[in-house]
C-alpha cells in the first residue's frame, strides 16, 4: 500500500494519543492497543491434525481448556469456544499468518481475518478491579479468574472478552463499532479514581 | 426552639462538638452529628410531622427504623436535589438539610383536608376508592390527582438529578444481612475460615440493637464489643464492610441487591463522589440476620402524637439522648418493654404507670421497674387516648384478654406519651422475596422464615430468638455453619464466646387488638395500618363484606400498601381478620413481602447506565465524517445510521429530494458498514445455504452473488440480504442491519442443534468491514479514478464481485444495487474506512457526488419496489404474501426451512395481505405509513380493515407521491381504489398498483 | 438473575451472558413434507409449559455462542443441571415424582 493509506484505530476519534501524558496519577491506567492483527480460527478441538497443523503454524500448542490462552512470539492465543480461537498477531502481519494456516490446516477449519473489526484495551493500575467489578458480573478474585484466564463476557452492556494479564492488568477485546461506548464507560467508571492514558 | 429534649450528654453516637441546623416545613432547627432527622426533631419538641392518608389526622413519630409510617418526607432544597418519601428515622442529619412533610397539604399545622377527613371519616369507609372513584372512568385521572395531592406520596424532581450512581458486582462466600449481634458474630466466625464475606446494615453504623443496649458483654457496654468487633473485621482482606447499605433484595440463586448510601448523610451535591451505589452480590451462602421489629398494640386514637413504639422511645433515649416526652404511660404484653420505662425513669422524667396486659409478671425487668418506684398495674390496658395534636392522657381499664372484652370502668390517667409494645416480630422481608411461605410460630407469637430453595441461613431475632446471649451464639455457630457450606473451615466456632447474663422474663401474652368498652365499630380509630389509614374497624368491615383471603383484605383495605409496605401493621392486621373469621393467624395466612425493602431512589436503580451511557451506540468508521459533515442521525437497533444529510438551512424533504435526484442523476454515497456480514467456511456450505435460505445455491459461481430471503420454519419471511461465493467452499453472506446478531444465531442453533454433521462454520465479520456503496449512473467513472481494475460492464457485470485495490487500499467490490441505479458496494477493511471514503468523496467531486443517509435510501429502493424486512414485513408475510415466488427454490431436494408451512391452510388463502403499490389520487399527498386500508368508502364504524401502509414517501424522481402496501388479495385487485380513512377524520382515496414504480425493467441497474 | 453454568466454559456465569431459546429436545421431522397439517403444526406450535421440572434450550450469547440444554424448576427456578447439545437430560420430571 502506498505511503498515503490513512489507518485509523476503532478509538482514533478519542485522540488518546494526544491524552497521554496529561495525567500519571489515575488509579486507572488505559492503553489501546491498536491495529494488531486479528485472526478467529475454527477448528475442531479433538482433530490431532489440526491441532499439530497449528502447532506447526504458529509454534504453540493450541489452548484447549476452557477459558484458557497461550503466547509465543508470534502470537497470543485466546480460547473463544470448544472450536474457536481469537489469534492476535502482530500489526500487518495478518495475511501472512493467515496464509500459513491455510497451507497447514487440512480438512474442515476455518479462518477469518478480523483485524478491522476490533481493538484491544488494556487497562491496569491500583483501581483496575473496582473498575473491572462496576463493568462485568464474573467473579474477579484470582482464585477465580487468574492470571493467564480469558472469559467472554459483558462489559457494561456491551459483549467482550476479558483476558488477565497481571493481578492487575486486563485485556479487553471489544468490536469496533463499540468501542466508543466503552471509552465513555471506561471515563465515567474511572472518575473518582482517575484515569492515565498512556 | 432550642432542644427542649435533649438530656444530658450519655451517648457516644451524638458529637455534641458539631451542631447541624436544618430546617422542617421551613422552620429553623438544630441537631447534633449522629442525629437522623426524627432525632433532631424529636429533641426540637416538635410533635406533628404529617397528616394521615385518609382522614388528614395529625401524625408524629412513631418509630426509630425502617418501619416508620408517618415521618415520611420530601427531602432536598432543590427541585435537581429533591427525594420524596425517605423516612426521617433512617435519614442521616446534614447541615443545610431542608425537610417537609409529604402529606399535610397546604401545611401540617392548618389541614385543608382535614376538614374533608373528619366530615368524610364515615364516609370513606375501606374500598371507598373503589366504591366511589371508579365511575365515570374518564374523570379517574383527575381524581387521581387530587386523590394523591391529598394523600402525599411526594412529588417527583422536576429537574435533573446532578448526583451520579453506579453500580458494583461481588462474589463472596458468606454473605450476611444485618450487622446488630447475630450479624456481627457470624461475620467473625465466616471471616475466620478465609471464607470471603461481606456483611451490610442499613443504619449508618454496624452494631444494630446493641447500639441503644445497656446488657453488658464481657462486662462491658454492647457498643464497645460491637467497635471491638467491627474493627477486627476491618482488618481482614477476606471481608468487606458495608454501613449505610440497604439490602433491598433477594433474589434467585442467591443473588442480593445492596443501595449503599455514600453520600447522603454529607449534604446536597457531593458531586465528586458517586451518591449511591447499588452492589449486586452474589453469594454461595447468605445469613439473614435481620432481627426483629417491635409491633404496636392497637388501641383507640392510637395514632396521636406521642403514641409511640416502646423500644422506639428507648431508642432515642439511650442513643441520641432524646426524651421524646415528660409522662410516660407504657403499655406492655411482656417484659422485655419496661426496659423503655426504667429508661424514662432513669433520663429523669415522670414514668405515670406502666400498664401490662398480663395478670402477673415476675421477671426481672418487672422486679427492676417496681424497685425503682415505678407504678405497675396488670390485668388492663390503654383503650383510648385523648388529644388531638399530643397525647393528653389516657383511659386505662381491666380487660380480658381471651374473651376480648373490657371487664370494668375506665381510669383516666394524664400523661403526654404512650409507649406500647406487643411483642415482636421478625423481619421475615428478605426471606420472603424467593417465594419461601413464612410459618407462625406460637412461642414468639409472630412469623419466621419458612422452607427456601436458597443457600440461606438465618439467626437471630430473625428465628424469634432474643435473648442476647442465644442471639450471639447462633451468630457464631451460623457464621461458621455457613463457611462451611461454602467450602471453607470446619462448620464450628473455635474461638472464645463473649459472655453476657439474659434477664429472667416471664411468658408474654399474645395481644394484638386491645378492647374497648364500646365495639370496635364505635370505638374510637384504632389504626392498623397508619399510613394507609386502615383500622380495625375497617377491616372488620372487609371481613363482613366477604373478603376473607387475607390477599383479599390487603387489597380492598389498603392494608400493607404503602412506602412502608406494611411492616408496623401487617401481623396485627392479619390477627384482627383472624380473630374477626373466627380463625388462626396461620390459618389466615400471610401476605408475602417483595422486592424493595424500603423505597430505593430510580437513580441507584439506573446507576451510571444514564444519558450516554443508558444504551452501547454502535458507530462506523466513517462516523466522524458524518458528523463533521452535518448528518442527521437515525438509530438503527443500536447504531446510529446518518438519516440524511442537510445542507445549512435546508429542510429534510428538501434535502432527501437532492440526495435523490443527485443519486438517480449523477451519483450518491451511502454508509452501509452497518449491515450484518457472515465468514461461512467448510464443505458444506452450499448446503446449508439451501436449507436456510428459500432459493438455491448449488449453482452459484465463485464470484458471483445472488439475492436470499429466509424464513422462519413457519414459513415467514425474517431476513433477506445478498451472499456472495468467495471459494468454492466460502460465502459471505449479508443480512439487515438490525437482523445480523439474530440471524448468526439462526444459523448456529440449526448447525447445533440439528445438522452438527454439516461441516460448516460461521463467523461475524460485520465490525471487520467498512462498505460504502456508490450508486447512479456516473458511479463508475468514480470507481474508474480510484481503482486498479476494469470495472467496465464487459469485464464487472451486475452481481458480480470482484477483488482490487480502492485508494490503495485492498477491497471487495460487489456490484449489487438496492437503489435500482448502476451501483458499486466497496468493502475495506474498517481501519481503512475512513481513508478510503475521503478517496471516493474527492474522485466524486467532480460529479458533486453526494453523501446520503437511510432515508434516501428508503425512498430509492421503495420505487423499485425493493422490501425492508421489518418495515414491509411484520413476521406474517410469506415470500408469497410479496408477489416473491421467483425467490423460492421449486427443486431443492432438502425440504428448506418455512417451504413445509406455504401448503397449510391457512397459507394457501387467496384473500391474505399480498404486497402492492399504492398510488394516491392526490399526487402531493403523503399518505401515513401505518394508515389502515377499507375496500368501501362509506361503512359504519368499525369499518372493515383490508390492509396497511407500510412505506410512503414523496418521490422527486417521479414528481409524485407513492406507497407501498399490504392489502387482502391485493395482487389480484391492481387498478382498483381502496380508501384510507385518516386519524384526523379524512379520507382518501389510492389506486392499487404494482410496487415497482421506477424503471420496471431494470435497465439503469444493468448497464 | 440466575446463576448458570455453561457446560462448555465449564462454569458458573451470570444470566445476563445467556439468552433463552425455549424448549429443548424437539426434533425437526425428517420429512416435513409427509407430514399432515395438524402433525406439522404440532412441531411448530406446541411447546410444553410444565409446573416443576423443564428442559429448556439456552444459548452461551456473550460467552462461547453454544447452545446448551437446561432442565431447571419452573417454579422454584432451581437449574438442576445442565447439558452439552445431544446429550440426555439425567433427571427428568417422572424421577422427581411429577408427571
Amino acid at each position: 500500500m502506498s505511503n498515503s493509506v490513512q489507518v485509523e484505530s476503532p478509538l482514533h476519534h478519542a485522540q488518546l494519543d494526544q491524552l497521554i501524558g496529561q495525567s500519571n496519577s489515575g488509579g486507572i491506567v488505559l492503553h489501546e492497543a491498536a491495529l494488531l492483527g486479528h485472526l478467529n480460527l475454527r477448528g475442531n478441538s479433538d482433530d490431532a491434525e489440526f491441532l499439530a497443523g497449528v502447532q506447526e503454524a504458529l509454534g504453540i500448542a493450541l489452548p484447549i481448556t476452557p477459558c484458557s490462552s497461550a503466547n509465543s512470539e508470534l502470537a497470543q492465543i485466546m480460547w473463544l469456544a470448544p472450536d474457536e480461537w481469537l489469534i492476535v498477531v502482530a500489526s500487518g502481519s495478518e495475511y501472512e499468518v493467515e496464509q500459513k494456516l491455510r497451507s497447514y490446516l487440512k480438512g474442515h477449519f476455518a479462518v477469518s481475518d478480523i483485524s478491522g473489526a476490533q481493538t484491544i484495551l488494556e487497562l491496569s493500575g491500583s483501581n483496575v478491579v473496582e473498575l473491572m467489578k462496576k463493568s462485568t458480573g464474573y467473579d474477579l478474585h484470582l482464585d477465580s479468574f487468574p492470571v493467564g484466564k480469558v472469559i467472554g463476557t459483558t462489559f457494561a452492556k456491551a459483549g467482550a472478552h476479558i483476558l488477565r494479564v497481571s493481578e492487575d492488568k486486563f485485556q479487553l477485546v471489544v468490536r469496533r463499532s463499540f468501542s466508543d461506548y466503552i471509552w465513555l464507560w471506561i471515563q465515567q467508571g474511572s472518575q473518582e479514581y482517575g484515569l492515565t492514558i498512556v | 426552639m432550642s432542644q427542649v429534649n435533649r438530656i444530658a450528654a450519655s451517648s457516644k453516637r451524638i458529637n455534641r462538638n458539631r451542631t447541624l441546623t436544618f430546617t422542617f416545613n421551613g422552620k429553623e432547627y438544630q441537631g447534633f452529628e449522629g442525629d437522623t432527622v426524627a432525632s433532631a426533631l424529636l429533641a426540637n419538641g416538635v410533635d406533628v410531622v404529617g397528616r394521615s392518608f385518609k382522614y388528614s389526622r395529625p401524625r408524629g413519630i412513631i418509630t426509630s427504623d425502617s418501619q416508620e409510617p408517618n415521618a415520611i418526607f420530601q427531602i432536598g432544597s432543590t427541585q435537581a436535589t429533591t427525594i420524596p418519601n425517605p423516612r426521617a428515622t433512617q435519614t442521616d442529619l446534614y447541615h443545610g438539610l431542608a425537610a417537609s412533610s409529604t402529606n399535610g397539604w397546604p401545611n401540617v399545622d392548618f389541614d385543608l383536608m382535614s376538614t374533608v377527613g373528619k366530615l368524610g371519616g364515615s364516609m370513606m369507609p375501606p374500598g371507598f376508592y373503589y366504591k366511589t372513584f371508579m365511575f365515570p372512568q374518564s374523570l379517574w385521572m383527575s381524581y387521581e390527582h387530587l386523590i394523591r395531592k391529598g394523600a402525599g406520596l411526594g412529588s417527583s424532581p422536576q429537574q435533573a438529578d446532578p448526583d451520579s450512581y453506579d453500580k458494583m458486582h461481588h462474589h463472596c462466600d458468606v454473605m450476611i444481612v444485618g450487622a446488630g449481634p447475630a450479624g456481627l458474630a457470624a461475620a467473625l466466625s465466616a471471616a475466620q475460615t478465609g471464607a470471603r464475606v461481606i456483611i451490610s446494615d442499613e443504619q449508618n453504623e454496624f452494631g444494630g440493637s446493641l447500639l441503644c443496649s445497656k446488657q453488658q458483654i464481657d462486662g462491658e457496654l454492647p457498643s464497645q464489643w460491637v467497635e471491638k468487633t467491627v474493627a477486627q473485621l476491618a482488618t481482614m482482606d477476606n471481608v468487606l464492610l458495608l454501613p449505610r447499605s440497604t439490602v433491598f433484595g433477594y433474589y434467585d440463586h442467591n443473588l442480593v441487591g445492596i443501595n449503599e448510601r455514600r453520600t447522603d448523610h454529607l449534604g446536597e451535591n457531593q458531586l465528586q463522589s458517586t451518591r449511591q451505589r447499588v452492589h449486586k452480590v452474589r453469594a454461595k451462602q447468605v445469613i439473614l440476620a435481620t432481627g426483629a421489629h417491635e409491633r404496636p398494640l392497637v388501641y383507640g386514637n392510637n395514632d396521636v402524637p406521642g403514641c409511640m413504639l416502646a423500644n422506639a422511645v428507648s431508642t432515642y433515649i439511650n442513643r441520641y439522648d432524646v426524651v421524646p416526652g415528660n409522662q410516660l404511660v407504657l403499655m406492655t404484653t411482656n417484659d422485655n418493654a419496661y426496659k423503655t420505662a426504667i429508661d424514662w425513669h432513669q433520663a429523669g422524667r415522670k414514668v405515670v404507670t406502666i400498664v401490662d396486659t398480663r395478670e402477673s409478671s415476675n421477671g426481672e425487668l418487672v422486679k427492676k421497674a417496681k424497685k425503682l418506684g415505678i407504678n405497675v398495674i396488670f390485668g388492663h390496658a390503654v383503650i383510648e387516648v385523648s388529644g388531638s395534636k399530643r397525647v393528653k392522657g389516657v383511659d386505662i381499664a381491666p380487660i380480658n384478654a381471651v374473651n376480648h372484652s373490657v371487664t370494668g370502668a375506665a381510669k383516666h390517667f394524664p400523661c403526654d406519651t404512650v409507649a406500647s409494645s406487643g411483642g415482636w416480630s421478625p423481619v421475615i422481608h428478605l426471606s420472603s422475596h424467593t417465594g419461601s411461605r413464612p410459618v407462625w410460630n406460637e412461642d414468639i407469637a409472630g412469623f419466621v422464615p419458612g422452607e427456601t430453595v436458597q443457600q440461606q441461613h438465618i439467626c437471630g431475632g430473625l428465628e424469634g430468638v432474643y435473648d442476647l446471649s442465644k442471639v450471639i451464639s447462633a451468630g457464631f455457630t451460623t457464621g461458621a455453619v455457613a463457611a462451611q457450606a461454602a467450602g471453607k473451615g470446619e462448620g464450628s466456632y473455635a474461638g472464645t464466646l463473649p459472655q453476657t447474663s439474659d434477664p429472667q422474663e416471664d411468658a408474654s401474652m399474645a395481644l394484638f387488638h386491645v378492647p374497648h368498652s364500646k365495639k370496635t365499630s364505635r370505638a374510637p380509630k384504632q389504626f392498623v395500618d397508619y399510613q394507609n389509614d386502615v383500622t380495625a374497624a375497617g377491616i372488620e368491615l372487609a371481613n363482613r363484606e366477604g373478603f376473607e383471603s387475607i390477599e383479599h383484605v390487603k387489597r380492598y383495605t389498603a392494608l400493607g400498601f404503602g412506602t412502608d409496605q406494611g411492616k408496623l401493621g401487617n401481623i396485627n392486621g392479619m390477627a384482627i381478620t383472624a380473630k374477626s373469621l373466627g380463625k388462626t393467624i396461620p390459618e389466615t395466612g400471610t401476605t408475602i413481602f417483595r422486592p424493595m425493602y424500603t423505597p430505593t431512589t430510580f437513580g441507584a436503580l439506573a446507576g451510571a447506565d444514564v444519558k450516554h451511557l443508558f444504551d452501547p451506540a454502535r458507530f462506523s468508521a466513517m462516523h466522524k465524517w458524518h458528523l463533521d459533515n452535518g448528518a442527521e442521525f437515525e438509530d438503527v437497533g443500536q447504531w446510529k445510521r446518518p438519516w440524511y444529510f442537510p445542507k445549512p438551512g435546508e429542510a429534510m424533504q428538501d434535502a432527501l429530494e437532492r440526495e435523490c435526484l443527485a443519486t438517480r442523476n449523477s451519483v450518491g454515497i451511502l454508509d452501509a458498514s452497518t449491515l450484518g456480514k457472515i465468514d461461512i467456511q467448510g464443505k458444506d456450505a452450499r448446503e446449508f445455504l439451501n436449507r436456510v435460505y428459500t432459493n438455491p445455491w448449488s449453482k452459484l459461481a465463485v464470484g458471483k452473488c445472488r439475492y436470499g430471503v429466509m424464513c422462519k420454519e413457519d414459513g415467514m419471511v425474517f431476513d433477506d440480504g445478498v451472499t456472495a461465493c468467495l471459494e468454492e467452499n466460502r460465502f459471505i453472506m449479508t443480512t439487515t442491519t438490525g437482523g445480523a446478531a439474530g440471524v448468526l444465531q439462526w444459523l448456529e442453533l440449526w448447525h447445533q442443534t440439528e445438522w452438527p454433521e454439516l461441516e460448516v462454520y460461521f463467523s461475524t465479520v460485520t465490525d471487520h468491514w467498512s462498505t460504502m456503496t456508490i450508486s447512479g449512473p456516473n458511479s463508475r467513472k468514480v470507481l474508474e479514478k480510484i481503482c486498479d481494475v476494469d470495472v467496465s460492464n464487459d469485464n464487472f457485470k451486475y452481481m458480480d464481485w470482484i477483488e482490487a485495490k480502492v485508494a490503495g487500499v485492498k477491497a471487495r467490490i460487489f456490484r449489487i444495487s438496492f437503489t435500482g441505479e448502476l451501483s458499486f458496494e466497496i468493502n475495506v477493511q474498517a481501519n481503512y474506512g475512513m481513508h478510503t471514503w475521503q478517496a471516493v468523496m474527492a474522485a466524486g467531486e467532480e460529479f458533486d457526488i453526494t453523501p446520503y443517509g437511510t432515508e434516501t435510501m428508503h425512498i430509492l429502493r421503495a420505487e423499485k419496489g425493493f422490501i425492508i424486512v421489518g418495515q414491509d414485513t411484520d413476521g406474517s408475510v410469506t415470500p408469497q404474501d410479496l408477489d416473491m415466488d421467483w425467490v423460492v427454490g421449486k427443486k431443492k431436494e432438502f425440504s428448506f426451512i418455512g417451504k413445509r408451512s406455504w401448503t397449510r391452510y391457512d397459507n394457501k388463502r387467496d384473500d391474505r395481505k399480498q404486497m402492492v403499490g399504492l398510488k394516491p389520487k392526490d399526487p402531493n399527498f403523503v399518505l401515513p405509513e401505518g394508515a389502515q386500508i377499507v375496500f368501501e368508502k362509506n361503512q359504519s364504524i368499525p369499518m372493515t380493515m383490508v390492509g396497511h401502509v407500510t412505506s410512503s414517501y414523496y418521490s422527486a424522481c417521479m414528481g409524485y407521491s407513492f406507497a407501498l402496501a399490504v392489502v387482502k388479495g391485493g395482487i389480484s385487485r391492481k387498478g382498483q381504489s381502496v380508501f384510507l380513512p385518516l386519524s384526523d377524520g379524512t379520507t382518501v382515496e389510492a389506486e392499487i398498483c404494482s410496487p415497482v414504480f421506477y424503471d420496471p425493467k431494470g435497465d439503469r441497474q444493468n448497464v | 438473575m440466575l446463576h448458570i453454568h455453561c457446560p462448555y466454559c465449564e462454569e458458573m456465569r451470570e444470566e445476563e451472558e445467556f439468552s433463552p431459546a425455549g424448549q429443548a429436545h424437539i426434533q425437526r421431522p425428517l420429512n416435513p413434507e409427509e407430514l399432515s397439517d395438524e402433525q406439522w403444526a404440532r412441531y411448530l406450535f406446541f411447546r410444553k409449559n410444565p409446573r416443576g421440572l423443564h428442559h429448556e434450550l439456552w444459548l452461551h450469547a456473550h460467552g462461547c455462542r453454544k447452545y446448551f440444554n437446561m432442565t431447571r424448576n419452573s417454579v422454584t427456578y432451581q437449574i438442576m443441571e445442565t447439558y452439552k447439545m445431544g446429550a440426555k437430560p439425567s433427571i427428568t420430571a417422572s424421577e422427581e415424582g411429577q408427571s
